[in-house]
C-alpha cells in the first residue's frame, strides 16, 4: 500500500519546524552561546564623526590598561597588506581607517582582551586626533561641482560617481513616447533601510599554529564564499580553513558581506595563537553593516487613453555610502532593477542609473529580495497607481488590461529577462474579492462626505527569484549553482546536507520534506545539516530566495539519484530487471506483481549488505544544480487603510495577500514568510528609516529611533494562494522568501495617497510618518523624506 | 553594550540607603525599575561608581489613597502596578489613561512612576502627568524629608533639584477639590516609542465647572512642560468647546518643540492643540454621559 505522504512529511505536509524544538528551548547554538578554551574578546572603536581626516591615533593608554592582551590600528593592518579589503562589487573597503574616516560608526581601532568589558574599556582609552571634513548625506551633494571627494585613495577617481549604467531600448522607448498620449511621471526616494535581524553579527576567529588550521565561526549565510575570499586575501591555503556557521537569530541578506571585525579577529587570532571572539552591539549593526535601498527613482510612463502602457523611462540615483560593497550577485550594477514591469505588457523600456560615493555606512544589501528587486516593484507599482490617477482609470482595471495574459508564457519582459508561467489575472481577481473591493469603494465615498478618509492600495507583482542561472550571475566568478548531499544510513535513516544556511527560514524542516517526497523516507528519518564548510558540500549559501530555488531542486535531485541506485538494488533483491521494477512513495514493486515489493528501507540495508555484484556498496550521492532560469513567482497584496485627518497618523484596517510561488512545500512555513515579509513591508512604509542630518550623523543609530514594528501594531494578514507550477523546477516550487517585503510597501503607500486622493498629491516619501501624511493633506504637494533632515537647535 | 566597572549595594531601608549615597560623594546613582539607567549605562551615557539598588526596601511598593483623597505611590510602585489597577481608573484618571502607553509591557513591569520623574527625559510620561496633577515627590535625605513640586523639581533636561543625597520615597497627589477627569494622549510611532507628542490634561470639575486645571506637556521641550496658561483657560468653565480651543491654543504656544526627523516644530504644536482638544472632548463625553 502506497504511503500517505502527508503522513510522512512530504510535500504539502504543514509539518511542525524541527529547529523550533532548540530554539524555544534556549538550547540553540548561535556565535555568542560559543565558548572556547583560552578565547579573548574583542571590541571595536567606531568614529563618531562622517568624515574627518585622523590626524593621529594614541593608543598608549589602551595598552596599559591591565588584561587588555592587543590594540589594533590601520597603520598595523596596512604593514601586513591588510588595512583594505575587496568588496562582492569590485571596489575595496577599508578593514580599519588609515588616512580618513568617511562615515559615522567606521571602524578606527580594535581592542582585544582578557573580557569584553576591558575590551571595552580599552576602546575609551584611546585618543583619536580628526580633522573634520564636510559630509556629504545625499547623491546631489556628491554630484555638486566641488564637493569633497571622498574616496581619494583610489587613483582615477576623480568625482564621487561610482558608476553609470544603463540597460533597455532607449531609440524604442523614445518612439513609444512620441506616441503617446498621456505621459505621467513620478519622482521619489526608497529610504535607507536595514535588514536588523535580531542577532547582530560576531565571529569566533581560532588559529591553531600547531595544525596551521583557522576555524571561524561566523554570522554568515554564506559560509563557503567567505572560505574562499578568506583564502584569496589571507593567502591562507583553502583546505585548511574552516568556516562555521552556527545557529543565525535572522539574516535578510545583512550576513551576506564580509565585515571589518571577521577580518580583525581573524587576524587577532593568528598574531595572539588564540580564540578571538567579536559580538558586535546592536548599534554597531545599525550604523556600519550592510544596509538596503536608499535610492532615488525618477519615472516616466508613456499612456494611451484605452490604458495600455506603450512604454517607460526610468533614473535612479543610488547612494552606496562610503565603499561600493554591495552584495549582489548579478553583473548589473543596479542589480535586478530592470525586473521593474516585468508583470506588465511593456513593449519599450529603458533605464539609467548612476551610483554615488556619499559619507554614509557602505555595504548595500539585499535585504530580504533579489538585489534591487524591493525598490524595483515598489517603483513599479507606485507609478502604475499614479499612471491609472493620470488616466482617470480605476487602479485595479488599469493592472488588468496591462498584466502579462496566461496564454502569453513565456513572455519576455521589456529588459529582457523571461517569465515563464503565472495567471496573474486570477490573483488579482481573487485579491479584489477578497478585500471587497466594489464595497470598499462604496465605503470609502460615504466616509469621505462625513470627512473620514479611507483608501485602498494595490500592488501585483513578479520577482525574479532564485538566482542563478550561471549565465548571468556569479560572485566573483562563482557560478550561482548550489548543492545537496544525501547519506542513507543503512538503517534507511539519512543525513542531508547543503550548501545553503538557514537563518530562520527552516531548512531542517522543508529540506527533508522533499526527501520524503522525492523517496518516501520519512521527513523525521532525515537529519538536515547547514553551515559547516568542513562537511557541508560547497554552495552559495541563501539569500535572494535562493534557497529553495536551488538548493531546494538539488535536493530533489540528489533524491532522485538515490532513488535510481535502490532501483537497481530492489531489482537485485526482487530477482527481476530493473525495466520490470515499479515506484510508489516509499517503496519498489514488481510490474504486474504489487504484492511483491521492497521498500526504501530494504534497499538501503541492502546496499550496505546484499548490493548486487559489480555495485558499489552504500546509498550515497551529491547533486550540484545551476537553474535554467529564475524562478517567477506571483503576489497581488491589497491594503486598506484609514488617515486621521488631524494628525497624519494612519491605520491599516485589512491586508489581503494572494500569493503564487508554485508548489508549496510546507504551507505553514511559506505563511510564515508571507506574514513576516507583510511586517517588514509594513515597517518600512509606516516607521522605519536610518537617515542623517547635515553633519552626516546616522538617525536610526539604535532600536528607540530605527523602529520594528511590534505584534501590537503589526495588522493581521488574510492569506490566499494560487499554485502555477514553476515549468523548470524539479518540484515546481518557486522562491517566496521576500514576496512580501518586495510588494507589500505599495500596497500599504498607495492606500494611504488613495485616502488623501482629493489632495492631488502624487507621493509621500516612507516612511509615511504622521508629521508627513498631514504636511500632505494641508499643504497639498509631494513630501520628500530624503536627508538630510530638517534639523533645528 | 558593556559597562563601566562599577561597585553595587542593596541596602534594605531607606536610612541605610541614603548613608550610602551621602557616603558616596556624588558618585552614586540609585536604581530602581533600571529601565533608564541600566540602557544609558550599557551605552556609557552614565558611568556612576556605585549603584544603590533598592528594589530590596520594603513597603515601597504601594500605591494608595488617604481617607482625605490624597494620592500616594511609593518609589517601588511599577507602571504595571498603575495599568492594572481597577480603583485607579475612578480615583486617577490621568493616571490610568497614561500608564497603558507608557513604554511597552515589558519596560512597565520593571518601571517606576517616581523613577520616571526622576530621570527628568523630556520624554518621560509620568513627569507630564504628575505637572497635570499638581503632583509633588517627597524626598528623603540625610536631614529628614522634604516636598518639592514635579513642576519644580525637574529644572533642565535629565536634571533635577534633589540632591546627590536625596532618595525619592513617594510621589504625592493632592486631593481633587471636586470630580476628577482627565486624559493623556499620545503620538507614538509604535508601541514601546518615547513620545513624539504627549499631553496630559486634568480637570477637576465642581457644580459643572472647573474648579482646578492643569496641563502638562511631553517631548515638546527641552524638559516637562507646565501649560498653566492653558490650564488656567479652563478654570471656571464649563470645558465648553470654545474654552477648550482657547486652552489648546495656549498649550501649543507654551510647547518649544524642535523640528527633528520625527516632525517639523509646527506639526508637533498642531498635535499639542489637537491634543488638548480631543481631550476635552473626551471628558465632555463622559460628563454628559454621566448627567
Ligand atoms: C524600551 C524602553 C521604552 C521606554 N519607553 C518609554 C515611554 O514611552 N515613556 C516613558 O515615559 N518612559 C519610557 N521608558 C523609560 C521607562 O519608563 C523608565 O522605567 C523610567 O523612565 C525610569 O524608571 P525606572 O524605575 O526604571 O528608573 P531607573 O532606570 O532605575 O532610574 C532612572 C534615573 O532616576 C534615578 N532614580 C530612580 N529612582 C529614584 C528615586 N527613588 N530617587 C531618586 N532618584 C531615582 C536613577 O538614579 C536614575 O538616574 C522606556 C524605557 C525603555 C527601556
Amino acid at each position: 500500500m502506497a504511503l500517505d505522504e502527508i503522513k510522512i512529511g512530504g510535500l504539502g505536509a504543514s509539518r511542525r519546524r524541527v529547529e523550533d524544538n532548540r530554539f524555544i528551548r534556549g538550547k540553540g547554538n548561535y556565535i555568542d552561546d560559543i565558548a572556547l578554551p583560552w578565547m579573548l574578546h574583542m571590541e571595536i572603536l567606531r568614529s563618531p564623526l562622517a568624515h574627518a581626516r585622523i590626524r593621529s591615533i594614541d593608543v598608549s593608554a589602551a595598552w596599559a590598561i591591565p588584561g587588555v592582551r592587543m590594540v589594533l590600528t590601520g597603520d598595523m593592518l596596512a604593514a601586513r597588506n591588510l588595512a583594505w579589503m575587496p568588496t562582492l562589487s569590485y571596489d575595496t573597503q577599508a578593514v580599519l581607517a588609515t588616512d580618513k574616516v568617511r562615515f559615522q560608526g567606521q571602524e578606527v581601532a580594535c581592542v582585544v582582551a582578557d573580557d569584553p568589558y576591558i575590551a571595552k574599556d580599552g576602546c575609551e582609552a584611546i585618543v583619536v586626533d580628526y580633522e573634520p571634513l564636510p559630509p556629504i548625506v545625499n547623491p546631489s551633494q556628491a554630484k555638486a561641482p566641488g564637493a569633497p571627494l571622498i574616496r581619494d585613495d583610489k587613483t582615477g577617481q576623480d568625482s564621487n560617481v561610482v558608476f553609470d549604467w544603463e540597460v533597455g531600448d532607449r531609440e524604442g522607448t523614445d518612439r513609444a513616447f512620441a506616441q503617446a498620449d498621456v505621459v505621467s511621471t513620478i519622482d521619489m526616494h526608497y529610504p535607507r533601510s536595514h535588514p536588523s535581524p535580531i542577532e547582530a553579527c560576531g565571529s569566533i576567529a581560532d588559529f591553531n599554529r600547531a595544525t596551521s588550521k583557522l576555524t571561524v565561526y561566523m554570522t554568515t549565510q554564506a559560509p563557503h564564499i567567505i572560505r574562499a575570499a578568506v583564502a584569496l586575501v589571507a593567502e591562507l591555503p583553502e583546505h585548511m580553513i574552516r568556516i562555521v556557521s552556527p545557529d543565525l537569530g535572522g539574516g535578510f541578506g545583512n550576513k551576506v558581506p564580509v565585515y571589518p571585525g571577521y577580518v580583525v579577529s581573524i587576524l587577532a587570532s593568528i598574531l595572539l595563537e588564540c580564540p578571538v571572539k567579536w559580538i558586535e552591539d546592536k548599534s554597531g549593526n545599525l550604523i556600519s553593516t550592510g544596509f538596503g535601498r536608499d535610492i532615488y527613482l525618477k519615472g516616466e510612463m508613456a499612456l494611451r487613453n484605452d490604458g495600455r502602457i506603450l512604454g517607460v523611462r526610468m533614473h535612479t540615483d543610488s547612494d552606496h555610502g562610503a565603499f561600493f560593497s554591495d552584495a549582489q550577485p548579478s553583473k548589473f550594477k543596479i542589480g535586478l532593477m530592470h525586473s521593474a514591469f516585468s508583470c506588465y505588457d511593456v513593449p519599450a523600456a529603458h533605464l539609467t542609473a548612476q551610483g554615488v560615493y556619499t559619507n554614509k555606512a557602505p555595504g548595500g544589501v539585499a535585504y530580504r529580495c533579489s538585489f534591487r528587486v524591493t525598490e524595483a516593484m515598489y517603483f513599479q507599482e507606485r507609478m502604475v497607481q499614479a499612471a491609472a490617477a493620470d488616466l482617470g482609470m480605476d487602479q485595479a482595471e488599469f493592472r488588468r488590461i496591462n498584466l502579462v495574459r496566461d496564454d502569453d508564457f513565456p513572455h519576455r519582459t521589456p529588459w529582457g529577462f523571461l517569465t515563464d508561467s503565472g495567471q496573474y489575472g486570477k490573483c488579482l481577481d481573487l485579491g479584489l474579492e477578497a478585500i471587497g473591493y466594489e464595497d470598499f469603494l462604496r465605503q470609502k465615498e460615504e466616509a469621505r462626505q462625513r470627512g473620514r478618509l479611507l483608501g485602498i492600495g494595490i500592488s501585483t507583482m513578479t520577482e525574479p527569484l532564485g538566482a542563478g542561472n550561471s549565465r548571468e550571475y556569479d560572485i566573483l566568478g562563482i557560478k550561482m549553482f548550489d548543492s545537496a548531499e544525501l547519506k542513507v544510513h543503512m538503517t534507511g535513516k539519512a543525513l542531508l546536507r547543503t550548501g545553503a544556511k538557514t537563518q530562520g527560514q527552516g531548512h531542517e524542516t522543508t529540506w527533508a520534506q522533499i526527501v520524503a517526497h522525492e523517496l518516501g523516507i520519512p521527513a523525521e528519518d532525515v537529519l538536515v545539516e547547514e553551515g559547516d564548510t568542513d562537511t557541508a558540500p560547497f554552495g552559495m549559501g541563501t539569500y535572494a530566495s535562493r534557497s529553495t530555488p536551488v538548493a531546494g531542486a538539488a535536493v530533489a535531485m540528489v533524491s532522485r539519484k538515490i532513488r535510481a541506485k535502490a532501483r537497481k538494488i530492489a531489482a537485485h533483491l526482487l530477482e527481476v530487471s530493473e525495466e520490470d521494477v515499479e515506484w510508489e512513495l516509499g517503496r519498489f514493486s514488481v510490474r504486474g506483481a504489487p504484492d511483491r515489493g521492497v521498500t526504501i528501507q530494504e534497499c538501503a540495508i541492502a546496499a550496505y549488505s546484499n548490493m548486487p555484484d559489480g555495485m558499489e556498496p552504500g546509498l550515497e550521492n551529491n547533486a550540484y544544480y545551476d537553474p535554467p532560469n529564475l524562478t517567477w513567482p506571483f503576489a497581488c497584496y491589497i491594503a486598506t487603510v484609514e488617515v486621521d485627518p488631524e494628525t497624519g497618523v494612519w491605520d491599516v484596517l485589512r491586508v489581503v495577500a494572494v500569493d503564487d510561488c508554485g508548489v508549496r512545500i510546507n504551507p505553514m512555513i511559506v505563511e510564515g514568510q508571507i506574514m513576516g515579509g507583510l511586517t517588514e513591508a509594513y515597517a518600512m512604509a509606516n516607521m522605519q528609516f536610518i537617515t542623517f542630518d547635515e553633519d552626516g550623523n546616522c538617525i536610526g543609530s539604535n532600536y528607540m529611533d530605527y523602529l520594528l514594528p511590534t505584534a501590537w501594531e503589526t495588522p493581521g494578514f488574510e492569506l490566499h494562494e494560487v499554485v502555477t507550477p514553476c515549468p523548470h523546477h524539479p518540484i515546481g516550487a518557486k522562491g517566496i522568501g521576500e514576496c512580501a517585503t518586495v510588494g507589500g510597501p505599495a500596497a500599504f503607500v498607495n492606500a494611504v495617497i488613495d485616502a488623501i486622493g482629493d489632495t492631488g498629491v502624487r507621493n509621500i516619501d516612507m516612511p509615511l510618518l504622521p508629521d508627513r501624511v498631514h504636511e500632505a493633506i494641508t499643504q497639498g504637494h509631494d513630501v520628500s523624506g530624503a536627508p538630510p533632515v530638517r534639523t533645528e537647535p | 553594550m558593556y559597562p563601566s566597572r562599577f561597585r553595587y549595594e542593596a541596602p534594605s531601608t531607606v536610612a541605610e540607603a541614603v548613608a550610602m549615597l551621602a557616603a558616596a560623594d556624588g558618585e552614586a546613582k540609585i536604581l530602581a525599575g533600571g529601565q533608564s539607567l541600566i540602557p544609558m549605562m550599557k551605552l556609557r551615557f552614565a558611568a556612576p561608581a556605585m549603584i544603590v539598588d533598592i528594589n530590596g526596601i520594603g513597603g515601597l511598593d504601594y500605591h494608595r489613597s488617604d481617607p482625605d483623597g490624597t494620592y500616594r505611590i511609593g518609589a517601588l510602585c511599577r507602571h504595571a502596578d498603575l495599568e492594572k489597577s481597577a480603583a485607579l481608573a475612578d480615583a486617577q484618571p490621568t493616571i490610568a489613561a497614561a500608564a497603558p502607553v507608557v513604554a511597552d509591557p515589558l519596560v512597565r513591569t520593571r518601571g517606576t512612576l517616581v523613577g520616571s520623574v526622576c530621570h527628568a527625559d523630556p520624554q518621560g510620561d509620568w513627569a507630564s502627568v504628575m505637572v497635570s496633577l499638581e503632583g509633588a515627590i517627597v524626598a528623603q535625605g540625610p536631614n529628614g524629608r522634604r516636598s518639592i513640586q514635579v513642576a519644580d523639581l525637574i529644572d533642565g533636561p535629565f536634571q533635577t533639584v534633589l540632591a546627590p543625597d536625596e532618595i525619592a520615597v513617594e510621589a504625592v497627589i493632592p486631593a481633587a477639590r471636586g470630580a476628577r477627569a482627565g486624559g493623556y494622549l499620545k503620538l507614538e510611532r509604535r508601541v514601546g516609542d518615547f513620545a513624539t507628542v504627549g499631553v496630559a490634561v486634568s480637570v477637576e470639575m465642581s457644580g459643572g465647572s472647573v474648579a482646578r486645571a492643569g496641563i502638562g506637556l511631553t517631548a515638546v521641550g527641552p524638559a516637562t512642560i507646565n501649560a498653566s496658561d492653558a490650564a488656567a483657560a479652563l478654570v471656571g468653565t464649563a470645558l465648553d468647546s470654545d474654552a477648550v480651543d482657547a486652552a489648546a491654543q495656549l498649550a501649543a504656544e507654551a510647547a518649544q518643540p524642535r523640528s527633528d526627523h520625527r516632525g517639523s516644530a509646527d506639526y508637533k504644536r498642531h498635535v499639542v492643540a489637537t491634543f488638548v482638544r480631543r481631550i476635552g472632548a473626551q471628558i465632555q463625553r463622559s460628563e454628559q454621559e454621566a448627567a
